[in-house]
C-alpha cells in the first residue's frame, strides 16, 4: 500500500513560497521516496531550484515515515535548521503534511498533490484498488473493486461505453466491469454478476470519517 | 385523445420514436421548430439529458414543449449530475407535468464533454434508477418514506446489441427488464444480420425493442464512429456506398440506407420499432420516414 503523489508544477510552488525566503525541505523514506516524488534525491532536487530561484535552504530532512510519530523526533533533532526557516517545504503526501503541521508552528506548504491509496502492480505501475467506502463488496466482484476500478463505480454492470475491454474514459484503462466478468465466468460464478446491487450507503461512516480503538 | 406511448408499444404496431437535441442557451426556436416538424410524424420524442455530458437546456424542459405542442415525450434521465434525492424529485415534478415516459441511463462519463472538471454523480446507476421509479409507484421514496401522490411511468432503458463482449450486455439488460424496463432503444446497429442474432435472444423477454438507427452523414462518419463509438460497427458495404455517392449527395445517401434499413426490419418484423436518430439532422428525419415508406 502505498500514497500515490506527484509534484506539483514548480511555478504553484514557487506562488506559495512567495514572501518566505527561508524553507526547510522535508521528504518522506516511504511512499514518496518508492514513487520518486519526495525521496533523498528529489529533495536535493527541489534544494537546488529553490536556491536558483534566490531562497535560501535552512536544511533538509528525509523523515523516514513521514505520516507517523516518528515525524515529532525526527522533526526536533533538526530544530536549528527548522527553526532558522520561515515555512517547511514538504514533499511526503497530505498526510504528512497534516502530520507536521500538528507539531510545527510554521506554515507547512505541501510540494506534491496526493492522488491515491495505491498497489505496486508491476515494476513502477501503481493501481488505485480500493475507495475506503466502508462497505467492502470484493467478495461478489472476484476481488475486484467496481466502485473503484469502474469510472462511474458503477455497481450493477458496465455502462454502454465499454469497448474491447477498455473505459469509455481512457483506452489504456481496462473496463472494471470486464475484469470481474473474465474472473466470475472463468469461476463459473457469473451468477454474482446477476445479483442486484441497490443503492449505496455514502453515510457508512460520515465524513469526517474517525475511529477510536479501545 | 391520442394512445399513450405505452399503449403504443403494447399495440403491436410498429414503433417509431426519434429524438430532439436541446439547445446551448436559451435560444429554443430550432428545437420547438422540430418537435413541431417531428412529433405527428413518431409515436414519441425522447429528449437527451446533456447529451454527451455537454451542458445543456433541460431535457425535462424539451418534454415540457413537447407535451405544450401536443406532442408525447420520452424524458432521457441520466445518474451522472443528480443524487437520488434530485433524480426522485425531477420524476416526481415531471408526473405532475404530464410526462408518463423515462427513459434510464447511466449517462456518459463527464471529462468526455464540455465540463470536464465537474463532478460526475452516479449516485444510482441506470438499474437502480429504474427500481425507484417502480418504487416511487409503489407510494414510496427511496428512503422508504411515503409520497404523498405516487407516479406512474412507462419506463425504458438502452442496450448496445453490438458490445464487445456482449455478454456483460445482456446480463445488464436483464438486470433491467428485472428492474422493471418496459422497452429498450438500441445504440445505433448497422448489421442486420449481428441485430437479428441479438433478437433471437431478446425475444425471449416481456419487453419492445426499438432498434437505433443513426443517420450516417458521410464516410467519414462512418469510419469515425466504427473508430470511435463503442459497441457502433457500420459494415464497410455500407461507407463503400457512402464513398461512392456523388459529390454533395453523401447526406441523401445517408437517408436512403437509413430508411432501407428501417423498412427491412419493418418488413420482416425484426424487432418492435425504431428510434430515429439524426444528431444534428432532425430536419431530415421525415426524409427518412418517407424512405422507409412510413411518411403518414
Amino acid at each position: 500500500m502505498k500514497s500515490i503523489t506527484k509534484q506539483k508544477p514548480f511555478e504553484e510552488i514557487k506562488q506559495q513560497l512567495e514572501g518566505l525566503d527561508r524553507v526547510y525541505i522535508a521528504g518522506c523514506g516511504t511512499c514518496t521516496t518508492m514513487t520518486k516524488t519526495g525521496g533523498r534525491e528529489e529533495v536535493l532536487a527541489m534544494r537546488e531550484q529553490l536556491q536558483k530561484l534566490g531562497k535560501l535552504v535552512t536544511g533538509w530532512i528525509v523523515i523516514p515515515t513521514a505520516c507517523d510519530e516518528m515525524t515529532e523526533v525526527a522533526i526536533k533533532q533538526n530544530n536549528g535548521a527548522l527553526q532558522n526557516a520561515t515555512c517547511i517545504l514538504v514533499m511526503s503526501c497530505a498526510l504528512g503534511v497534516h502530520k507536521l503541521s500538528t507539531y510545527i508552528d510554521k506554515p507547512a506548504i505541501p510540494a506534491l498533490d496526493t492522488l491515491f491509496i495505491g498497489v505496486e502492480d508491476g515494476p513502477g505501475c501503481f493501481q488505485e484498488v480500493c475507495a475506503q467506502c466502508g462497505q467492502c463488496i470484493l467478495g461478489e466482484t472476484a476481488g475486484i473493486c467496481p466502485l473503484t476500478a469502474c469510472h462511474k463505480g458503477l455497481l450493477n454492470g458496465p455502462c454502454g461505453g465499454t469497448n474491447n475491454g477498455k473505459c469509455e474514459v481512457d483506452k489504456e484503462k481496462d473496463c472494471a466491469w470486464t475484469l470481474i466478468y473474465q474472473r466470475l465466468k472463468e469461476r463459473g460464478r457469473l451468477d454474482l454478476m446477476r445479483k442486484y446491487h441497490s443503492p449505496r450507503d455514502y453515510n457508512v461512516a460520515p465524513r469526517p470519517r474517525m475511529i477510536r480503538i479501545a | 385523445m391520442a394512445p399513450s406511448f405505452r399503449e403504443v408499444l403494447k399495440s403491436g404496431k410498429f414503433v417509431i420514436t426519434s429524438e430532439i437535441g436541446p439547445p446551448k442557451g436559451t435560444n429554443i426556436e430550432k428545437m420547438l421548430h422540430h418537435i413541431d416538424l417531428l412529433k405527428d410524424k413518431v409515436n414519441a420524442l425522447n429528449v437527451t439529458d446533456h447529451q454527451s455530458s455537454v451542458m445543456r437546456f433541460p431535457s425535462i424542459g424539451g418534454c415540457l414543449a413537447i407535451k405544450e405542442r401536443g406532442g408525447e415525450p420520452i424524458l432521457q434521465v441520466t445518474c451522472r449530475d443528480r443524487n437520488r434525492l434530485a433524480l426522485q424529485a425531477e420524476l416526481l415534478f415531471a408526473y405532475t407535468r404530464g410526462i408518463r415516459n423515462v427513459l434510464c441511463l447511466t449517462g456518459d462519463a463527464v471529462v468526455v464533454g464540455d465540463h470536464k472538471a465537474a463532478k460526475g454523480v452516479f449516485d444510482l446507476d441506470s438499474t437502480q434508477l429504474l427500481r425507484a421509479i417502480r418504487q416511487m409507484e409503489s407510494g414510496k421514496d427511496l428512503g422508504g418514506n411515503d409520497l404523498d401522490g405516487a407516479v406512474e411511468f412507462c419506463a425504458g432503458a438502452i442496450v448496445t446489441p453490438e458490445a464487445n463482449p456482449i455478454e456483460p450486455q445482456l446480463i445488464k439488460f436483464e438486470k433491467k427488464i428485472e428492474a422493471g424496463a418496459e422497452f429498450f432503444q438500441t445504440q445505433a446497429i448497422y448489421d442486420l444480420d449481428k441485430f437479428a442474432k441479438f433478437m433471437e435472444y431478446a425475444r425471449k423477454f416481456p419487453v419492445k425493442i426499438l432498434a437505433g438507427i443513426i443517420l450516417l452523414v458521410s464516410a467519414r462518419m462512418a469510419k469515425y464512429m466504427n473508430e470511435n463509438v463503442p459497441g457502433v460497427f457500420v459494415p464497410q458495404n455500407l461507407i463503400d456506398e457512402l464513398t461512392a455517392a456523388p459529390k454533395g449527395e453523401a447526406l441523401n445517401k445517408g437517408i436512403e440506407i437509413a430508411g432501407r434499413m428501417i423498412a427491412t426490419l419493418k418488413k420482416e418484423s425484426m424487432c418492435h420499432g425504431v428510434h430515429v436518430m439524426a444528431i444534428g439532422r432532425e430536419e431530415v428525419v421525415p426524409d427518412i420516414l418517407k424512405a422507409a415508406g412510413l411518411a403518414t
